[in-house]
C-alpha cells in the first residue's frame, strides 16, 4: 500500500484525512497516529499491547489504564507525556474529533472514534464481544468507516463459552491431584482474565504466577480488578505446588524454570489452541480455547451492528474477512499495516 | 457423545501413559451403561464405521459454507474432519443432543446413502468437539494413541480386577459389555464364556541376569530357541482365533494361518514368515503385521507359519496346570498324531551345562533366533511374568555409534527436557537418520544432554531443535532391517542410548555402511 495510501472513495464520504503510511495508521489533520509501529511525535495507544504500544513516542494519548500499563511496561520509555482521556470524554485534536469507547480487549482497551467534516470512522484496535470481568464490554458505534482487526477472521475460529474451558482446567486439577497445572497466558490481559474467571468459578486456592506476571496483576488489583490470593512460583517449594495452578508466560514450560515444578501438565490458554495441530505442535497437553479477540462470528456481528459503508481490514486474515463482507454485501478493503502480531 | 467427545479429545492431547489411564478410569467410573460400553468398543477398535467417505463429508460441509472460506480454513487446520467440524455453522438446539449409543445403533442399520443425512442431523446438534469426535468415529480410526490392552488396563486399575482375568473374558463379550461393568463394579458374578474363543493371558519369562545362573540347575531347566518373530495364542473352541502376546485378535491379517487350525485346541506358538523351511527375517512378518487384510500377492509372498512353543487345551481339557514336561508330551503327541500344516514344533536344545548353551546362544544370530528361553521342566502355565519358572536368554544389543541430529522436548516431568533424540550416521560426508531412541541414560545425563543441545542448537521447528553434529550417541539396539520410513532406509529394533561418547569426535561416528552389514 505504501505512503501514498489513498482510500477509497464511497460517493460522498471524505475519508482522506485518515491513511495508511509505513508508520501507521495517520491522521494528517490532527498530526498524530493511531498505534503506530515506530516512534512518533503524538500517538494515541488503543491498548497496552506490545504491538500495539511501541516505546518512545514523545506524545501519547490513552486512557488512564491503558497509560498506567504503559507506565509499568515500558517505564520512561513509555512516552514524553502521557495525556488521559476518560472513556466517552471527547476531545478536539487539529478539527478532528477523538472519543475514546471501551473495546472489551482488556483492561483500558479502547476503540478510536473519529469524525472529521462530516465523516466518522472507528478504529476498533483489538476487541471481543465476551464478557470479560478484567474490563469494560465493547460499545459498537455507528460509523462511515470501520476499521477492525481480523486476528481470527476464518469460519473456523468461533471460541467457545470460557465457562467450560475453566471447567477443563478444574476438572484437570482434580484429576490430577499429585501434579502442577502451567497454564500459559499473556502478561496482559489473559493471565489476568484468567484468574477472575477462575475465581468467578469458585477457585479459591492461591494461584502461583511466574515472576514476569507479577507486575501486572498487580496493577489490575491497584486499579480494582480483585484477582483472588497469589504468590509467586519461585520459592513455592514442589510439595506446595502439588494439585495448584500456575500461571506462567507462553513456552515458559520449556525453560528450566518448569524443573522445580511438581510434573507439570501444560496448559495454553489462547484462541488458536481451537486447532488441534497447533497446540500439538506446541506441546500443550490442555489446550483451553480463551480469547480476547473477536472470533468470526463476532466479527460479522460486530460490522453488521456498526453499519458501516464501508470496512476496513487490519492485521490477520483480511482476506477472509474481506471475502464475507463481500458475501454480505458489504464495501471492504484490506489495509496493509505492518508490525501487528498474531500472537494473543 | 458430549463425554465420549470430551475424553478422546483429552485422550488426544495427553501424551503420558498413566495420564490417559487416569482419564479413562475417571470416565469409565462416571459414565452410565450403555454408553461407557459404547465408548470401550470405540476404544478397544470393537467398532468400526468405514460407512462414510471423506468427500462425503466434504460435501456436506460445502452445501453449508463458502467455497473460497472452506478452502482457506482447510489450509489452515490441515485435518479435513476437524475443518469440518469447527467450519460447522452452529445451530441454536433443536433437540437433545445424540448419545454414542443412539448413534452406534442408527449408523449400525443406516445404509451408505442415508448415512450422510443422518451424519448432518448430529453434526447440527453437537458442539465443536462432538463433531470432531463423530467425524473421527465414522470415517474410522480414531488415532488417539490408546491401544485396547490401555483401554483394558484402565479398566484392571479402575475396578481392581486383575487385568489378566478381563482379559481372559474380553472375547466373550460382545459390546457394549453391560455384564462385564456389572462384574467390574462387583454388582454381578463374572461373566460366562465357558465355550467362546477366548484368549488365556500368556505366560512370559524374566531376562536373565548372567550372574543368577549359578544358582540355577541346569537339570531343572528345558532350554528352547527364542524365534524372531510375535508370540501368538491360537485358539479353537466355539470358533478359531489368532491372538497377539496383547490379547488382540490379529486373526484377519492371517486367514492362511486361521485356515489350517484344528478344532479344539489352545496353542502358543511364534509366528513367522518361513521359506524353504528358512525363518525369514522379522522385517518380512512385519510386512503382513502391517496389512489389515493381506492380498493374495502378499500371503505367496510372505508365507506365514507358526513354530509351536506349548499347548494350553487339548479337547477340552484345560493343560495349564500340568507341569510343562506334561504340556510337551502331549504337544508332542497331538503334533505327531496328524499332518499339521504350516506349523511345527520348536525342538528342545540338549544341553548338560550353562556354558554349553551360552556359546550356542552366541553363534545364534545368524539362523533367525534372539536368543534361549529356559523353562522349568516342572513349570505351571501361569499368566503374567512370574519371577523363577521361565528366562529369556537374550543374545548381546549390536551397537553403532551415530551422531545427534535432532533433539525435541518430552512431556510432563521431561517438558523443559530435550529427552527425544533423533540420530544418524554418515553417508558420503553427510548424516542421514536412521533412528529415535528417548531411553537409556540417567537423570544426571539428561541433564547434560539438555544443556549441550540448548547450546548446539542450530534451527527451531516448534518443539524440535537441529543441533550441531557434534555429539556421538552409541546406541544399542536388537537388530536391523530395510525400512522407507528413514530417509537412510534402514530401521532398528529397540534402540537405546548405550553411551553418551562426550569424548568422541562425530567424524569417527559410524556410516551407513557399518549398519548395512548388520542388515537381517
Amino acid at each position: 500500500m505504501g505512503s501514498c495510501g489513498a482510500m477509497p472513495h464511497i460517493p460522498g464520504m471524505d475519508t482522506d484525512w485518515l491513511r495508511v503510511t509505513p508508520r501507521g495508521l495517520y491522521c494528517a489533520p490532527g498530526d498524530f497516529f493511531i498505534d503506530p509501529s515506530q516512534a512518533v511525535e503524538r500517538a494515541v495507544i488503543t491498548h497496552g499491547h506490545g504491538d500495539h504500544a511501541r516505546p518512545g513516542h514523545q506524545r501519547v494519548l490513552a486512557t488512564a489504564e491503558t497509560a498506567a500499563i504503559l507506565r509499568v511496561r515500558l517505564g520512561d520509555a513509555a512516552g514524553g507525556t502521557l495525556e488521559t482521556l476518560a472513556y466517552g470524554d471527547t476531545i478536539g485534536i487539529g478539527g478532528v474529533r477523538l472519543t475514546l469507547v471501551p473495546a472489551g480487549h482488556i483492561l483500558g482497551s479502547a476503540q478510536v472514534v473519529l469524525e472529521h467534516r462530516g465523516t466518522r470512522i472507528v478504529v476498533s484496535g483489538d476487541y471481543k464481544r465476551r464478557p470479560d470481568p478484567t474490563c469494560l464490554p465493547f460499545e459498537p458505534q455507528s460509523c462511515d468507516v470501520f476499521v477492525t482487526e481480523a486476528t481470527f477472521a476464518l469460519p473456523v475460529f468461533r471460541h467457545p463459552d470460557d465457562r467450560g474451558e475453566i471447567d477443563k482446567l478444574l476438572h484437570s486439577v482434580a484429576l490430577f491431584p499429585e501434579r502442577c497445572h502451567i497454564v500459559g497466558v499473556y502478561a496482559l490481559g489473559k493471565c489476568q482474565r484468567v484468574l477472575s474467571l477462575l475465581r468467578r468459578q469458585g477457585y479459591e486456592e492461591p494461584v502461583f504466577l511466574h515472576g514476569a506476571l507479577a507486575s501486572l496483576v498487580a496493577l489490575y488489583e491497584r486499579m480494582g480488578v480483585p484477582l483472588g490470593r497469589v504468590r509467586p512460583a519461585v520459592g513455592a517449594s514442589r510439595e506446595e505446588l502439588r494439585g495448584k495452578i500456575v500461571l506462567v508466560p507462553p513456552s515458559a514450560e520449556a525453560e528450566p524454570f518448569a524443573r522445580r515444578l511438581p510434573d507439570p501438565v501444560v496448559a495454553m490458554a489462547s484462541g488458536w489452541m481451537r486447532v488441534r495441530q497447533r497446540a500439538k505442535a506446541r506441546g500443550v497437553e490442555l489446550p483451553l480455547v480463551i480469547s480476547d479477540h473477536a472470533d468470526w462470528d463476532e466479527l460479522r456481528t460486530t460490522i453488521a451492528e456498526c453499519a458501516p459503508s464501508e470496512v476496513w481490514v487490519t492485521h490477520g486474515a483480511e482476506d477472509a474477512l474481506v471475502r464475507q463482507c463481500a458475501l454480505d454485501g458489504v464495501a471492504a478493503r484490506p489495509l496493509s499495516l505492518a508490525g501487528f502480531e498474531d500472537e494473543e | 457423545m458430549e463425554r465420549f467427545a470430551a475424553l478422546l479429545d483429552a485422550l488426544l492431547f495427553t501424551p503420558a501413559r498413566l495420564g490417559k489411564l487416569r482419564l479413562m478410569q475417571d470416565y469409565f467410573a462416571s459414565e452410565r451403561d450403555p454408553e461407557r460400553g459404547w465408548a470401550l468398543a470405540a476404544l478397544t477398535g470393537e467398532i468400526a464405521f468405514q460407512g462414510v467417505k471423506p468427500a462425503q463429508i466434504r460435501d456436506l460441509a460445502l452445501a453449508r459454507v463458502d467455497a473460497e472460506l472452506f478452502a482457506w480454513s482447510y489450509d489452515f487446520v490441515g485435518d479435513l474432519a476437524e475443518t469440518v467440524s469447527l467450519i460447522w455453522p452452529q445451530r441454536p438446539a433443536e433437540g437433545a443432543v445424540p448419545s454414542l449409543s443412539a448413534i452406534v445403533a442408527e449408523l449400525g442399520t443406516a445404509t451408505r446413502a442415508d448415512a450422510g443425512g443422518r451424519l448432518a442431523g448430529w453434526l447440527d446438534l453437537l458442539d465443536a468437539t462432538g463433531r470432531w469426535a463423530l467425524l473421527k468415529l465414522v470415517t474410522g480410526g480414531l488415532r488417539i494413541g490408546v491401544s485396547a490392552r490401555l483401554a483394558k488396563t484402565a479398566l484392571a486399575e479402575w475396578s481392581h480386577v486383575a487385568l489378566d482375568e478381563i482379559e481372559s473374558v474380553w472375547h466373550g463379550l460382545d459390546p457394549p459389555y453391560v455384564p462385564l461393568f456389572a462384574w467390574l463394579e462387583g454388582k454381578a458374578a463374572r461373566p460366562e464364556t465357558a465355550g467362546r474363543p477366548t484368549f488365556a493371558p500368556l505366560m512370559l519369562a524374566q531376562a536373565l541376569e548372567e550372574d543368577e545362573l549359578a544358582a540355577l540347575d541346569p537339570a531343572a531347566y528345558r532350554a528352547e530357541w527364542k524365534w524372531d518373530g510375535i508370540r501368538v495364542q491360537l485358539v479353537s473352541r466355539g470358533g478359531k482365533r489368532l491372538y497377539s502376546r496383547s490379547g488382540d485378535d490379529i486373526g484377519a491379517a492371517f486367514p492362511d494361518v486361521l485356515a489350517v487350525l484344528p478344532e479344539r485346541v489352545v496353542l502358543d506358538g511364534e509366528l513367522l514368515v518361513l521359506r524353504d523351511g528358512e525363518v525369514a527375517p522379522f522385517n518380512d512378518l512385519q510386512q503382513r503385521l502391517n496389512r489389515k487384510t493381506p492380498t493374495a500377492q502378499m500371503l505367496r509372498d510372505f508365507p506365514a507359519w507358526v513354530r509351536l512353543y506349548d499347548m494350553l487345551e487339548e479337547g477340552g481339557e484345560d493343560l495349564r496346570p500340568l507341569p510343562f514336561d506334561a504340556r510337551r508330551r502331549r504337544l508332542e503327541a497331538w503334533h505327531g498324531a496328524a499332518p499339521r500344516p504350516q506349523m511345527d514344533l520348536s525342538p528342545l536344545i540338549p544341553f548338560a551345562a550353562w556354558d554349553e548353551l551360552r556359546r550356542l546362544k552366541d553363534e545364534a544370530r545368524a539362523r533367525g533366533i534372539e536368543g534361549i528361553m529356559l523353562k522349568r521342566g516342572d513349570s505351571p502355565y501361569l499368566p503374567g511374568r512370574p519371577k523363577g519358572p521361565w528366562f529369556k536368554w537374550k543374545r548381546d544389543a549390536l551397537t553403532v555409534d551415530t551422531v545427534l541430529m535432532y533433539a525435541q522436548r518430552g512431556h510432563g516431568k521431561r517438558s523443559s527436557f530435550y529427552s527425544d533424540y533423533t540420530f544418524g550416521v554418515w553417508r558420503d560426508g553427510e548424516l542421514v537418520p536412521v533412528g529415535k531412541a528417548y531411553f537409556g541414560f540417567t537423570d544426571e545425563e539428561l541433564r547434560r544432554l539438555d544443556r549441550w543441545i540448548r547450546d548446539h542448537t542450530v534451527e527451531r521447528f516448534g518443539p524440535v531443535r537441529a543441533v550441531a553434529p557434534a555429539l556421538v550417541l552409541e546406541i544399542a539396539f536388537d537388530s536391523v532391517h530395510r525400512s522407507p520410513r528413514h530417509k537412510s532406509g534402514l530401521a532398528m529394533r529397540f534402540p537405546r542410548i548405550h553411551r553418551i561418547r562426550w569424548d568422541k569426535p562425530a567424524a569417527e561416528a559410524d556410516n551407513v555402511g557399518a549398519l548395512e552389514r548388520l542388515v537381517t
